[in-house]
């Protein structure tokens, strides 16, 4: 038991069921989960359904985070993910039908896969900062999104794009079964192949790993096409939710948010080590403060002030200078825990 | 340039001296900003009437006043290879800040004081987190960014406007050059901005220390430099910039409002790096970003000279070029180095 707040998952763990409880304590209906016309429905629910697209986006990013990069584009991509697919219903010739929805979905995928392979090139390739190689997307992405809808907020009339945001499968919102599957996808590839301890490698010195004989240069490239192409998924699940492309404002964001479950998961910004468990326990995190603000009377527009107040804490828990100065606060008071907290 | 044009007598001819000219690397980047203005320039007069007259070019000033006192603040900050996330929100709390406190009935002298101290202090607490903590400049910053939005809708979620007399009477306000010109009084405030800048950065202690920290912080530090002192100060100087713009911005404006210079930290980290700063740090001139604002605003003209142009143009453009710029400077640092 001494060993636990050691753990480097029992601070965000233990945020979050603080959390939770406030809702409960606020609402005493918030842990119902009620079956009606074999859909699942109730606050949890809708709290792991608004958190698939920040989830998706995050696990993406914690491959980036690991490798010691940032992907900035994110929320451009989405965006363009949005965009792509729905003015491809809107343009084909049976805009309502299953296959126009494959086939846009795909489209737009590809060019996530292809937007990715872009960012990787700058990054692995001519060695460009991830910060900004990837700020060059952020910056003109949106303007590209809006290339391709002409300016205009999409709308799109298709059951099965719509699905992708809002539909049901077994009782549970597809949402939420398309962001574990890529969770639990991801999780099988980078831990139980070697992937995952070269992307490590990788984040701790690519010219090491390449010397040792890691191909430094096409996990770079992979991360990047693999941060895009959920970036992308998460846009396609955006623009389902909306049953539109909005350039300006689908995944406004997004990539700060993600960022922030990244690191309030644990993974360090400065690269080398990652969880995706804790990535999963951070995007719940932040979509379960979206719920609470409003639910105990704080309007949601301070929203910004508790995520700072998050960020804040999370990085003086992880900067070794921070813990260091509580620790020897600590050994004169016993009540290190409480002052760490703080 | 002073070689080519006043030529002394030496051995060597006037030609070979001006062919054999090469200005410091440390120019290079700026003069390339400078080619790239010009450039546009011409293009632009050639393809539209009216582009190349000198009220254009004063516009250009007027209508970015704000984003040059932004920039020259994030030039520090990246001079010493950090980044300020903030700056758009901290102008948006200053915005809110001024509005909120004319409206409560202060003096606007004491309401400007309001603004400048907010946003000096965010800065300096930003950089005393980033420095004695080591928390990454990104993150450090992105909470500031958050922190200082989250202020704003505390404020008010409503946009408020400003019916100071003060503040109505600068807006209006514009000095008459000769020649049936005119600027803002903002201008001359960022223009004093810049040349402040130029100075701190070139002639001061502090400067110098900045170019080291960004050069090799270990190496600044061995030399017993003041790099605690410089590490906290370009936050706190890039806060009191923000602070500043956002006042500038609220003339513009005349309102305060949350949602005020969303995503304005990107224009201006755009402009600091098309004016060739390094953001590795180390590497960058003061007037560099007064030159990206330029040119950041030149493609706005341009799109608004054409008229068939959409709006979304602008934002590719700006990408487009920023990556014109990061790759050349991928190969003149990687040129550098071998």
């Amino acid at each position: 038991m001494r060993d636990l707040p050691r753990h480097r998952l029992f601070w965000p763990v233990l945020a979050l069921t603080l959390l939770l409880v406030v809702n409960v304590v606020a609402t005493p209906s918030f842990v119902q989960v009620r079956m009606q016309d074999g859909h699942l429905y109730g606050s949890l629910v809708d709290i792991l359904r608004n958190g698939a697209p920040v989830l998706l986006v995050a696990l993406g990013m914690t491959l980036v985070i690991a490798t010691r990069g940032i992907d900035l584009s994110v929320g451009a991509i989405a965006a363009i993910a949005g965009a792509v697919a729905c003015v491809h219903i809107a343009g084909s010739g049976d805009p309502g039908s299953a296959g126009t929805a494959i086939t846009a979905i795909a489209l737009a995928l590809a060019v996530c896969v292809l937007l990715g392979l872009w960012n990787g090139f700058l990054v692995s390739v001519l060695g460009i900062q991830p910060i900004i190689a990837t700020l060059v997307l952020m910056t003109a992405g949106r303007g590209l999104a809006m290339l391709v809808t002409g300016g205009q907020i999409t709308t799109v009339n298709n059951s099965f794009f719509k699905a992708v945001g809002t539909g049901y499968v077994f009782t549970l919102p597809v949402a939420i079964l398309l962001s574990l599957g890529v969770l639990a996808v991801t999780a099988l590839v980078t831990r139980r192949t070697a992937l995952g301890m070269l992307v490590e490698a990788v984040g701790i010195n690519p010219e090491a790993s390449r010397l040792a004989g890691v191909r430094s240069r096409t996990i770079l490239w992979t991360v990047y096409v693999f941060s895009a192409f959920c970036a992308g998924l998460a846009g396609l699940m955006i623009a389902a939710n909306t049953s539109a492309a909005d350039a300006n404002n689908a995944g406004l964001w997004i990539e700060l948010d993600a960022i922030l479950a990244v690191v309030i998961g644990g993974t360090s910004l400065a690269g080398g080590r990652f969880s995706l468990t804790g990535t999963l326990v951070g995007a719940l995190f932040i979509a379960t403060l979206a719920t609470t603000v409003p639910t105990i009377g704080i309007p949601s527009e301070t929203n910004y002030l508790f995520k700072a107040v998050v960020v804040i804490a999370v990085c003086l828990l992880q900067s070794p200078k921070a813990r260091a100065a509580v620790w020897r606060r600590g050994r004169r008071r016993p009540s290190t825990v409480k002052a760490g907290r703080a | 340039m002073s070689t080519a044009t006043t030529p002394r007598t030496s051995q060597r001819s006037f030609a070979d001296r001006v062919k054999g000219y090469s200005p410091p690397s440390s120019v290079m980047p700026v003069l390339a900003t400078f080619a790239l203005l010009v450039g546009m320039f011409g293009v632009g007069s050639i393809r539209y009437e009216g582009f190349a007259s000198p009220q254009v070019v004063l516009n250009l000033f007027v209508d970015n006043a704000f984003l040059i006192v932004l920039a020259v603040g994030m030039t520090f900050v990246i001079l010493t290879g950090g980044i300020d996330l903030s700056v758009g929100s901290v102008v948006a709390l200053s915005t809110m800040i001024a509005a909120a406190t004319l409206r409560a009935g202060w003096p606007p002298l004491l309401a400007v004081l309001a603004v400048l101290l907010t946003g000096t202090l965010l800065g300096l607490a930003m950089g005393l987190v980033i420095h004695y903590f080591e928390v990454q400049p990104f993150i450090a910053t992105l909470a500031g960014m958050f922190l200082a939005r989250g202020l704003c809708y505390l404020i008010s979620v409503e946009s408020i406007p400003i019916k100071d007399d003060t503040f109505q009477s600068l807006s209006a306000a514009s000095i008459t050059l000769p020649g049936e010109l005119y600027v803002t009084p903002t201008v001359l405030i960022a223009l004093l901005v810049v040349i402040v800048a130029a100075w701190v950065l070139h002639l001061t202690r502090f400067g110098r220390t900045v170019y080291a920290v960004g050069g090799s912080e270990t190496s600044a530090m061995l030399m017993g430099l003041a790099v605690a002192r410089v590490q906290v100060g370009v936050y706190a100087i890039s806060g009191f910039c923000s602070a500043l713009g956002g006042l500038l911005f609220s003339l513009y404006m005349l309102s305060g409002y949350s949602l005020h210079a969303v995503g304005m930290e990107l224009d201006a980290i755009a402009a600091v790096v098309i004016g060739g700063t390094l953001l590795t740090g180390g590497y960058g001139l003061v007037v560099g970003s007064l030159l990206g604002v330029l040119v950041l605003g030149t493609i706005q003209t341009f799109i608004s000279f054409d008229g068939t142009l959409s709006s979304w143009w602008t934002k590719i453009s700006i990408g487009a070029l920023l990556l014109v710029f990061v790759v050349l400077q991928r190969f003149f640092t990687r040129r550098g180095a071998s």
